[in-house]
């Protein structure tokens, strides 16, 4: 392949992967890889969610073997087994700010995984910072405060610890998704100085719009595998819209097999129910920005009675904020949460779940069950101290066992009694539980959360047809899910979330899936729209 | 206007009563930054208390006592390294074991071993530090004092060192308010927490041999009285900053040491209110000013090495 | 996958549930009772005592002639309600650690306040309302600390550690103060104590501490009390998606606790002493602590553990005047059943996991979009 330059000198690629192969139990990850980057370049990984860029690159990174393939760095095939020995090798990987210690200074940040000898040698540190600054092209005071930072400066600490030691290949995972229009554009400047060093970059990115004007290659993934490539030639000399199309056509070749294609009965028809009033309304919401969450800025939705409106987006873009709010676990600092036109915003968890509003949510083991207690106890949970399960506050098990073990039947949740401690159900099961709880005790609105994710391909068809059933019988839901083909089934129309805002929603028709993909990967998007 | 023996005896019993509270306060600011609560640190001030006063009897050398002492203070945080360091147990509950073991213990070996005699040391040697030692009041009081005083004082200046300036204070900052950090940078954050718990039960250990050695002449059971819970407390006021501690353990000391004082002064207090004050002026300034001390956001969970 | 090592487990389990659950607690309390003795055994031996002479001492003293199990009997009284108050807390997820100045502060204003009750009031009436008292008092002690971590998430360790001593010295300030008694050194006399049950020294405060913990016992366990409370302890985060008011637990929880022990107080002036000595503390808070692990934080196991720590409460007492050693050995016994009890936890543990395939893998991998794979 040609290099950025144009010239076909043999140069040594800096890393390759050959026909890498990753499975986790229940899913492949990576399926038959081959990737090549090459020094001085920035070769990006384009992908939605599930593509299996970052699996690859924990490989690269030594937190992961894969199970099958090669992996060449500079010429040389090596085993990475480890996370130092992926240092040694000279690859430095840019985390998510999951390394940086808020209250710690800048200069301290580097000095942690760096040096030796009992005094903290300052003067060499910021000897290094220095030159590490320049070469970026950037300044920061070393002894700032780390939680002062913009999350722009953040992630430059984070690309100077991964270059402190002498590095030769920067990894970058999606390091724009929290960060302004100016922090972008000082990323690429920074990128653009370190190209020029010789380093070797390799950028994971959603963004279809970024992964053109930022590399020098990009490889297109799809379900753990590279579905098509761009090389440096067709990046500098084809128009920006047509390489668009190309990059959509290898996403959805014309022959393409729907998996979900089977399944589908009962769907809500395209035709919409916005007709008719809203059941559950936001305006304007807005929520306080914390640490490691993405903060809602102004989100506005409506979503009809027997209405499935999906939430699409990558992770992390506000859609458990989203889903927070509605059920009312987090509060709002501006905006309102209607209900069939009543204000609920005031109104916290129990009184919404008496009002009819459930969360299924993602966090199973987390928020959603409380593992010591038996199924049947954990189905009624949120009727805690109410009748029929509970009389003056008295619990009546059998009433209990009794409503369980319906639930159990009606849901199909394997296991071999409604007593049995819910913490040793598998994830499908455990689903099936939560499930079964949010949707007993008239449901009329109910937020999924990520429903089938992690379970396997029969859970997923029985609970998404469970969806279906309950919107048939009236029920408002909100389906958040990073599955478009699933959103598709089961949505009258989606709304794709985007850095804490909604940036437009599709009604489900031909071409849905394209005009979702597009916006998710931010296809067309010009300086003028957000 | 008090007289001069008496501001000399004033200025002598706060120093008595705060310099255990800092060296152990000390001790478990260490602890702490670096994410381990340690409730035992009265049982490992008894371990001190005792053990030092054994040894200064038995060797008939006081220093060697408070030495000693710190040793028994050590021995005695093994049993918090292994459970709580190593196997990761629950903090609190092996705290409340070491300090009701060593409650018992230490008593059980007193009776044994002077239930009847009931020795006293005499007063340790002080060092008069040359020219403040002639300043009226303080001369006296402040710049006479032993050795294990003016190294107490040190301690702060010396902890603020290492803390800030060095690798193994940079990597005790890290272990608290992020482990995994750490880890990511291949330093084993149990090694780093081993140590600072180690160091915890030797300065609380030495902070009991003073408080039997120099400040009683002899140990009573149960003889610390909460003490070791008062230095928990400053080690958490003072969040991380060795001078902050140094002014809490002053304060305190000047609650704790305010019966005699008011005695002296002819003021009757009941001894029972006087006891209480330094835990009153600790709800005080916890209600008050406790939302603002920064604890590390690690502190009581114990690190699972691999876990993110 | 894990489902079918699970489903075996569950399956195993949900046929002989309570038989198998009963005894593996049972082998774990008896195993960490044994190594505690066997520690303390050797403590002894280095002090020059004979650790045998000193149990037979202890369980003759303590269950021996009717003299020893009748004081075994009633010094389980407040031993039972004080650990019952900790289970409570300690099940909610809560840290009672004030329970010494609950107690203390309690007695006091009973003592103190019981003479002049009983001679307005009469009989059984009293009883009654100096039992109130005392639950009042202790109830309220626990307030602070409980508004402190409810409303501002403050580590309750701390402050109701420092409420505790706190507690101790009002209780003291009382007992020499207001409520003086002629002697000076305690409290004036009650007039009337708790009778006894069947002409015997059992006072029926002990039968009010059981009637009590079995009240406590069925809240907590079947009643929607009881399952808020363990909500709150297993997943404080599961608490809030539930819609479980946090807030307003955790400040039941802890008065409750507090109350518990206040009522122990009580029962303990009114029933053993009829006064309350200055400077008098048993330590009951912390020594108790052990025993509510023992029991697993069940309200039922703690009374056999509670009768348990009655003799050796009393045998202790007798067996090591015999050796010469002051009382509080039981206090090095009762710190060594914990650490034993950690212990015997961490070899269990090890045993369970050893059949599980290794293999290390980050809990989260570097992917900025917080999926765990691909």
């Amino acid at each position: 392949m040609a290099r950025s330059d144009g010239s076909t000198e043999a140069q040594p690629a800096s890393v390759e992967f050959i026909r890498i192969r990753k499975t986790f139990p229940g899913v492949v990850a990576n399926d038959d890889v081959s990737i090549v980057a090459y020094p001085s370049e920035v070769l990006c990984l384009l992908g939605e969610n599930g593509a299996g860029k970052s699996t690859l690159m924990s490989i690269l990174s030594g937190f992961y073997t894969p199970d099958a393939g090669v992996i060449r760095v500079n010429g040389a095939d090596v085993i990475i087994d480890s996370p130092k020995r992926a240092r040694d090798l000279g690859i430095g990987m840019v985390h998510q700010h999951l390394s940086i210690v808020p209250t710690l200074t800048v200069l301290e940040n580097l000095m942690v995984a760096t040096g030796k000898g009992f005094r903290l040698d300052v003067v060499a540190a910021q000897h290094r910072l220095k030159q590490l600054e320049q070469t970026l092209g950037i300044d920061i005071a070393g002894d700032a405060r780390a939680e002062t930072l913009s999350l722009g400066e953040l992630q430059q600490i984070e690309i100077m610890k991964a270059l402190w030691r002498e590095s030769r290949v920067l990894i970058l995972d999606e390091p724009t998704s929290m960060l302004t229009e100016r922090g972008i554009e000082e990323l690429k400047s920074v990128l653009i100085q370190l190209k020029s060093s010789g380093l070797s970059i390799i950028f994971i990115t959603h963004k279809l719009h970024e992964a053109l004007a930022i590399g020098d290659r990009v490889a297109v993934l799809k379900h753990g595998r590279v579905v098509g490539a761009l090389g440096p030639r067709e990046l500098r000399d084809v128009p920006q819209r047509e390489l668009e199309r190309i990059v959509m056509r290898m996403m959805f070749p014309d022959q393409s097999v729907d998996p979900f294609a089977m399944v589908r009965q009962n769907g809500p028809g395209a035709a919409g129910d916005a007709t008719g009033d809203a059941f559950l309304q936001l305006r304007d919401a807005s929520t306080s920005p914390t640490r490691g969450g993405c903060h809602l800025k102004d989100v506005s939705i409506t979503v009809g009675a027997s209405e499935v409106l999906g939430i699409a987006g990558i992770d992390g873009n506000g859609q458990r904020e989203l889903a927070e709010v509605i059920c009312g676990q987090r509060a709002t600092t501006s905006g309102q949460v209607l209900l069939e036109g009543r204000d609920i915003t005031r109104l916290r968890v129990p009184e919404r779940q008496r009002l009819g509003v459930r969360y299924v949510t993602d966090d199973r083991l987390g928020e959603g069950i409380i593992r010591p207690f038996g199924i049947g106890m954990n189905l009624v949970l949120k009727r805690l101290g109410m009748p029929p399960f509970w009389r003056h506050l008295i619990t009546d098990e059998a009433a209990i066992d009794m409503a369980a073990n319906r639930l159990i039947r009606e849901f199909d949740v394997r296991t071999p009694s409604a007593r049995t401690r819910v913490g040793v159900l598998s994830g499908g099961n455990l689903q099936k539980v939560i499930l079964a709880r949010e949707l007993s005790f008239e449901p009329r609105l109910i937020v999924y959360n990520k429903p089938t994710h992690g379970l396997d391909v029969m859970t997923s068809i029985a609970i998404r047809n469970r969806i279906l059933q309950q919107a048939a019988a009236g029920t408002a839901s909100i389906v958040i899910s990073t599955d478009t083909a699933e959103l598709l089934q089961l949505c009258s129309r989606v709304a794709v979330m985007r850095r804490g805002t909604i940036a437009d929603v599709v009604d489900v028709g031909p071409n849905a899936e394209e005009r979702i993909t597009e916006l998710i990967l931010e296809a067309g998007r010009s300086r003028a729209i957000n | 206007m008090p007289s001069e023996s008496f501001l000399i005896g004033f200025v002598t019993g706060v120093i008595l009563a705060s310099v255990p509270l800092l060296i152990a306060a000390v001790g478990e600011t260490i602890s702490e930054r670096s994410g381990v609560l340690n409730v035992g640190v009265e049982g490992m001030m008894l371990a001190g208390a005792y053990g030092g006063f054994s040894a200064a009897l038995a060797f008939g050398n006081p220093s060697i006592g408070i030495a000693l002492g710190g040793v028994a203070g050590v021995v005695v945080s093994l049993v918090m390294v292994l459970f709580c360091v190593r196997l990761g147990l629950d903090q609190i509950v092996v705290g409340i074991a070491v300090t009701l073991s060593m409650q018992g213990t230490t008593s059980l070996l007193h009776g044994a071993q002077y239930g009847t005699s009931y020795p006293r040391l005499d007063a340790m040697p002080t060092v008069p530090i040359p020219l403040l030692s002639s300043l009226p009041v303080l001369g006296p009081s402040l710049f006479t004092q032993p050795v294990v005083v003016y190294l107490a004082v040190l301690l702060i200046p010396l902890t603020g060192w290492i803390l800030q300036r060095t690798r193994f204070g940079l990597n005790i900052r890290v272990a608290g308010e992020k482990p995994e950090a750490l880890e990511a940078a291949g330093v084993n954050v149990v090694d780093v927490r081993t140590w600072t718990v180690l160091t915890c039960g030797c300065l609380s250990g030495i902070a009991g041999a003073y408080m039997s050695i120099v400040a009683a002449g002899t140990f009573v059971p149960f003889m610390t009285n909460g003490m070791g819970f008062i230095a928990i407390v400053i080690a958490m006021l003072g969040s991380g900053k060795p001078w902050r501690v140094l002014l809490a353990a002053l304060v305190f000391g000047v609650a704790v040491s305010g019966a005699t004082s008011l005695q002296l002064l002819g003021v009757v207090v009941p001894l029972d209110l006087v006891l209480m004050m330094p835990f009153v002026a600790v709800m005080l300034f916890l209600v008050v000013l406790g939302r603002r001390s920064s604890l590390p956001v690690a502190l009581g969970q114990p690190y699972v090495r691999g876990s993110r | 996958m894990r489902s079918t090592k699970h489903g075996l487990d569950a399956v195993l389990r949900a046929r002989r549930p309570r038989l198998a659950a009963v005894f593996g607690h049972a082998l774990w309390a008896v195993s960490s009772l044994l190594l505690a003795v066997v520690a303390s055994g050797v403590l002894l031996f280095a002090l020059g005592r004979s650790p045998l002479a000193f149990y037979t001492d202890l369980v003759a003293a303590g269950i021996g002639q009717s003299f020893g199990l009748v004081d075994s009997v009633i010094r389980m009284g407040p031993l039972l309600l004080i650990a019952a108050g900790l289970a409570v807390a300690f099940r909610a997820g809560l840290w009672n650690l004030g329970a010494d100045g609950q107690f203390l502060l309690a007695a006091a204003i009973v003592a103190g306040v019981a003479p002049s009750v009983q001679r307005a009031i009469p009989g059984l009436a009293s009883i009654a309302i100096l039992f109130l008292v005392g639950v009042a008092v202790g109830g309220a002690w626990s307030v602070l600390p409980a508004f402190l971590k409810s409303s501002y998430g403050m580590n309750e360790v701390i402050t109701s550690l420092m409420m505790n001593f706190i507690g101790l010295g009002v209780a003291n300030l009382l007992v020499k103060g207001p409520f003086v008694g002629p002697l000076l050194v305690q409290t004036n006399d009650i007039p009337e104590l708790l009778p006894g049950i069947l002409e015997s020294r059992v006072h029926v405060g002990v039968i009010v501490a059981i009637a009590a913990v079995l009240v406590l016992h069925l809240l907590m366990s079947r009643t929607a009390f009881g399952v808020g409370l363990d909500v709150l302890g297993s997943n404080p985060r599961a608490a809030v998606h539930l819609g479980v008011d946090v807030a307003k637990l955790t400040m039941i929880a802890f008065v409750t606790s507090g109350g518990l022990v206040g009522l122990a107080a009580a029962i303990e002036i009114l029933g053993v002493w009829g006064y309350m000595r200055a400077d008098w503390n048993p330590g009951y808070g912390l020594l108790v602590i052990p025993l509510v692990f023992l029991a697993r934080l069940n309200i039922l196991a703690i009374v056999p553990f509670a009768a348990l720590f009655g003799v050796i409460s009393v045998g202790g007492q007798f067996a090591t005047r015999r050796a010469g050693l002051p009382n509080d050995f039981s206090l090095v016994l009762v710190g060594l059943m914990l650490l034993a009890m950690l212990s015997t936890q961490v070899v269990a543990k090890k045993v369970s996991t050893a059949s599980r395939p290794r293999f290390a893998l980050p809990k989260r991998s570097f992917a900025a979009t917080g999926e765990t794979d691909a």
